[in-house]
């Protein structure tokens, strides 16, 4: 519901926009005031229409309706002038008025088609019927929709579309220390930044699983830090970077299921002694410098192109 | 293929997000109260059986483009994490069975 009444504002939108002359026809069917009503009648028929414009040296000097020459066969004269029988103070719109005033004018006089002049010149340019409008309608709808479509496109190679020797693209997330409600923002946010650049899934989803869990440890153990992404044209480089207590044992830090997490920290989860080998295994680069008392520096790296198996999968 | 909506029912799920897509497809699932055994050993699209219910599973359920989170002995998520599971499309559905049997329902219904 939401979808169809944005779609049906941006109609409104665009009848604002869009101008007479860029949904009437301009290859106009008209007849010439010296005609006769007869051959008003094989020119309607031949073109299936039920009404023309009367011009004179592109002057508009009236309409003439299939109403008219039935008129005038009852009236038995289909022998006189077109001029006799048109109606003469024609309501018409300026080519260059918004579509939203022919909507206005069929809606008031029940007209099926007006005639478009030129303000300038006076001269007749076109004729604008409701079935125009809806073309004109779709077809600037379906130009937005391309564009749009166009723009999505860019926007998922951007990485392709520059031209560089070297590309070096910096992402900083700060993350704050035992701000559980927040926690992963900043694994989500990278996430779906490097989606967007259009770089691969497979890697891109090694690289959110890798920084969610540096990120969480940044979170339950030290005093806060920042994710650093750095995208270069084949890899790229997560760097993890804490203030606080520090890994007194980096050994056995790596070692699965090791884990210095108090109690509560496990209960929501956490704590499992598996983040630090989940980086690792993600990872195609992984190193891990600490200092006790100053904080904790992890840096990873993927490479886009080398093939390696895809992120661990469990066994059956 | 299942989609998530076809399991709601006869699991006597109840749907507690209210604007997730419910029509995403169900690729199997993952058991785990551990956040990084999630995130090591879970695939995109499984159902994730839990009773972990504070606001870091829907960023794990997301990373891992989960498909929904099921939590087990009626456990009722806070506010805040339905509002991130809103947010993140991550349909949060609670069961009155534990962990065991839900699993058990699931597997039978082929999700494996």
């Amino acid at each position: 519901m939401g979808h169809l009444q944005e779609e049906f504002t941006k109609v409104q939108e665009l009848v604002y926009e869009l101008k007479i002359e860029e949904a009437m026809t301009a290859d106009v069917i008209t007849v010439k005031p010296h005609n006769h009503m007869n051959e008003l009648r094989d020119l309607l028929r031949d073109h299936r229409i039920a009404g023309v414009p009367v011009v004179e040296k592109n002057k508009l000097l009236g309409m003439v309706s299939i109403e008219d020459f039935i008129k005038s066969l009852a009236d038995g004269d289909v022998n006189s002038r077109i001029d006799a029988k048109m109606t003469r103070s024609v309501t018409f719109l300026y080519a260059d008025e918004p579509l939203v005033h022919a909507i206005q004018k069929f809606d008031k006089h029940g007209f099926g088609r007006l005639p478009v002049v030129n303000r300038k010149t006076g001269n007749m340019v076109g004729i604008i019927t409701k079935g125009d409008i809806i073309k004109g309608l779709l077809k600037q709808l379906e130009v937005n929709y391309h564009e749009d479509e166009v723009r999505r496109y860019r926007a998922n190679h951007v990485l392709n579309d520059i031209v560089a020797d070297r590309i070096s693209l910096i992402l900083q997330y700060d993350v704050v220390a035992r701000d559980f409600e927040r926690a992963g923002t900043a694994s989500s946010e990278l996430k779906a930044t490097l989606k967007s650049l259009g770089i691969g899934r497979e890697i891109v989803r090694r690289i959110a699983i890798a920084s969610y869990e540096a990120e969480m440890n940044a979170v339950i153990y030290s005093d806060g830090g920042t994710v650093t992404a750095e995208v270069m044209n084949d890899q790229a480089k997560i760097e993890v970077i804490d203030h606080g207590a520090g890994i007194p044992d980096i050994e056995r830090a790596m070692q699965l299921g090791y884990s210095t997490a108090p109690e509560w920290i496990r209960e929501l989860g956490f704590g499992a002694g598996m983040g630090l080998n989940n980086i690792k295994r993600c990872a195609d680069v992984m190193d891990l410098q600490s200092e006790v008392g100053k904080g904790t520096h992890l840096t990873s790296i993927f490479y886009f192109k080398k093939q390696r198996n895809d992120e661990p999968t469990r066994n059956h | 293929m299942t989609s998530l909506h076809e399991i709601i029912e006869p699991l006597g799920l109840e749907v507690k997000t209210s604007d997730t897509d419910l029509n995403r497809e169900v690729t199997g699932g993952y058991a785990s109260d551990l956040l990084s055994d999630v995130m090591a050993n879970s695939n995109a699209g499984n159902l994730w059986v839990t009773l972990q219910m504070h606001t870091n599973i829907v960023a794990v359920a997301s990373l891992k483009e989960l498909s929904a989170i099921i939590l087990v002995n009626n456990r009722t998520p806070a506010d805040s994490t339905l509002v991130k599971a809103n947010e993140e499309n991550i349909p949060i559905l609670v069961s009155k069975s534990p962990a065991f049997i839900m699993i058990g329902k699931l597997y039978e219904m082929g999700i494996r």
